[in-house]
């Protein structure tokens, strides 16, 4: 018991401390990349590269004036930061991150709670960030803030079906909700999950640029009309505060995407990470590998965020409710009539076959989507077309 | 929908989004490789693509001969010709009869930097330079006496030569 506490407390503090590192650099990162992607350098004076540059900007936001809006809720307008701040770090504690380590006293999972319910706990907590913003755009009484919230809102929960039922696909062939059981089962079967569920991965894909409030969808913040959306009324740390829950939904967002569709940490092509006996190697080297898989990510987020221009709010809600929705649903019985086919009739069990037998079904949906989507008007308004 | 709101109808075969977003990710990411033409000015001061031209016209600088006096022979005109009035001259007179400036001020904050001043000059003592870092602490450092005109060391300009218009 003492052990348990003791690991897990150390467990919480890295990565806390890994996760707020990681947010800080990203931040850098956001900037210097975009700075690249438009013939720039970007911030480089901090430090060598600009690497402290995270640090000043902290420093700045620590010192400057907390301002509050002579008619805003106080406690509510307190409270708001807070309220996005906390579930952002929350949902990365059921995220396994590496392989067991062992220690003199015994294995440490490298996930600071193997809760069994890991999936559902991750829908939970990540719906609760739509309150704090939500709470944000009401209590700072303003109208643009308020237009902020309300579009948040409707956005995050619209998205959190798709998000959802992209999810019940890997659900119905891990069997399992438990993160490191679906790591596991990656493993096993020496195929990622993004071989037999690459819809659900597309569909996931788009709708966690929807949770995250990112580009093209970041309605809620739409400089350009809504100046800042739900944190117009905010300074100082409390604006940071929203700052770095956005980005580490971002990070949470990459890791649930390397965890459910790419074999978590799973090194591929070889089975020596999860066979055996743990070791620290093993654990150094399967996080690094998980680090990569979540950088990649990240830096998808970043990259689309500079091509992409954003969408117009009829055009979201469309692509949410007519396009994400009835997609995911059609493709959740499509693959649940296959496994049962496979299961049932054919007798398999989940393995490398049947990974690439729904693999190939996979294929054929993701040309027939791609098709489908390129013939244009996708994401057309939903006002009826004048008549010609 | 908002009653008056007008739909444009557009061409279906061209409104791939799809195509469009890999095109513009690819054209993002071919940027993100591409080198840039950022000059990182304190450190670097010049580059391929730019240098300062040999004709800029900057803050003045006065030439000195062997001795090291200044050359001028304070004959008043360059204040003469001035068209901002920043140069303040007070001539004086040695025994043997040689004219030297006992004032010589230029106020560099009124000074228009046409150069007109180094054109007129006939003993080629004041010139523009080309020089363009001149940040002080107070505004009345701004205004240069001899001593300072001469003590600068930065190249002086070859302004605009009628024959040359080009600079060849």
């Amino acid at each position: 018991m003492t052990f348990f506490i003791v690991s897990s407390a150390i467990k919480v503090f890295a990565v806390f401390n890994l996760i707020m590192v990681g947010v800080a650099l990203l931040t850098l990162i956001e900037r210097r990349v975009c700075a690249w992607m438009q013939d720039r350098l970007g911030p480089n004076r901090v430090g060598p590269q600009g690497i402290l540059q995270p640090a000043a900007d902290g420093l700045k936001n620590f010192l400057k004036e907390e301002t509050s809006p002579a008619m805003a809720d106080k406690a509510l307008f307190t409270l708001a930061p807070i309220v996005s701040f906390v579930p952002a770090l929350l949902t990365f504690a059921v995220i396994p991150f590496a392989a067991p380590l062992p220690t003199r006293w015994g294995v440490v999972p490298m996930v600071v709670a193997d809760l069994p319910v890991g999936f559902l706990y991750i829908l939970a907590i990540s719906s609760l960030g739509v309150y704090g913003i939500v709470l944000a755009g009401w209590s700072s009484n303003n109208k643009y803030a308020l237009l902020g919230g309300l579009r948040a809102s409707a956005q995050m929960i619209s998205y959190e079906i798709a998000l959802g039922m992209s999810t019940v696909a890997v659900l119905l062939l891990a069997g399992n909700v438990t993160l490191s059981h679906v790591i596991a089962q990656q493993q096993a079967a020496h195929a990622w999950f993004i071989v037999p569920l690459s819809v659900a991965f597309v569909i996931f894909f788009i709708s966690a640029f929807a949770e995250t409030n990112r580009l093209p969808f970041d309605l809620p913040e739409a400089e350009a009309e809504l100046i800042a959306g739900y944190h117009t009324e905010y300074s100082a740390m409390k604006f940071s505060m929203f700052y770095i829950a956005e980005y580490s939904n971002m990070v949470t967002a990459s890791a649930l995407m390397a965890t459910l569709f790419f074999g978590g940490w799973d090194i591929p092509f070889t089975t020596w990470d999860s066979t055996g006996d743990p070791s620290v190697l093993k654990t150094l080297a399967t996080l690094v590998v998980f680090g990569f898989k979540t950088f990649v990510f990240l830096f998808t987020y970043i990259w689309v965020r500079w091509t992409l221009p954003r969408f117009r709010y009829d055009q979201l809600m469309a692509l949410g409710w007519k396009v994400l929705l009835p997609l995911s649903l059609l493709y959740i019985t499509l693959l649940a009539v296959a496994i049962w086919f496979i299961r049932t009739q054919l007798g398999w069990e989940y393995g490398p076959g049947m990974a690439w037998a729904l693999g190939g079904l996979n294929l054929v949906l993701l040309i027939a989507l791609v098709w489908w989507l390129d013939r244009g008007r996708i994401v057309s308004g939903s006002v009826q077309e004048e008549a010609a | 929908m908002a009653i008056g709101v007008k739909v444009m109808k557009r061409p279906t075969q061209q409104t791939s989004y799809l195509r469009a977003t890999l095109k513009g990710m690819a054209l993002t990411f071919s940027h993100l490789l591409r080198p840039k033409v950022t000059m990182q000015y304190p450190e670097e001061k010049s580059s391929k693509d730019w240098t300062l031209s040999s004709r800029w016209r900057g803050t003045h600088r006065m030439l000195t001969d062997e001795q090291g006096r200044a050359k001028c022979v304070a004959c008043g005109l360059c204040p003469q010709i001035c068209p901002a009035n920043c140069i303040k001259l007070v001539p004086g007179e040695d025994e043997e009869g040689n004219r030297y400036p006992l004032i010589y001020e230029i106020d560099e904050f009124r000074c228009v930097f046409c150069g007109y001043c180094q054109e007129v000059c006939p003993e080629e003592a004041i010139h523009v330079g080309v020089h363009y870092e001149n940040s002080e602490y107070t505004r009345d450092r701004f205004v240069y006496d001899l001593e300072r005109l001469s003590a600068q060391t930065h190249p002086v300009s070859t302004l605009w030569d009628p024959s040359d218009p080009k600079g060849e």
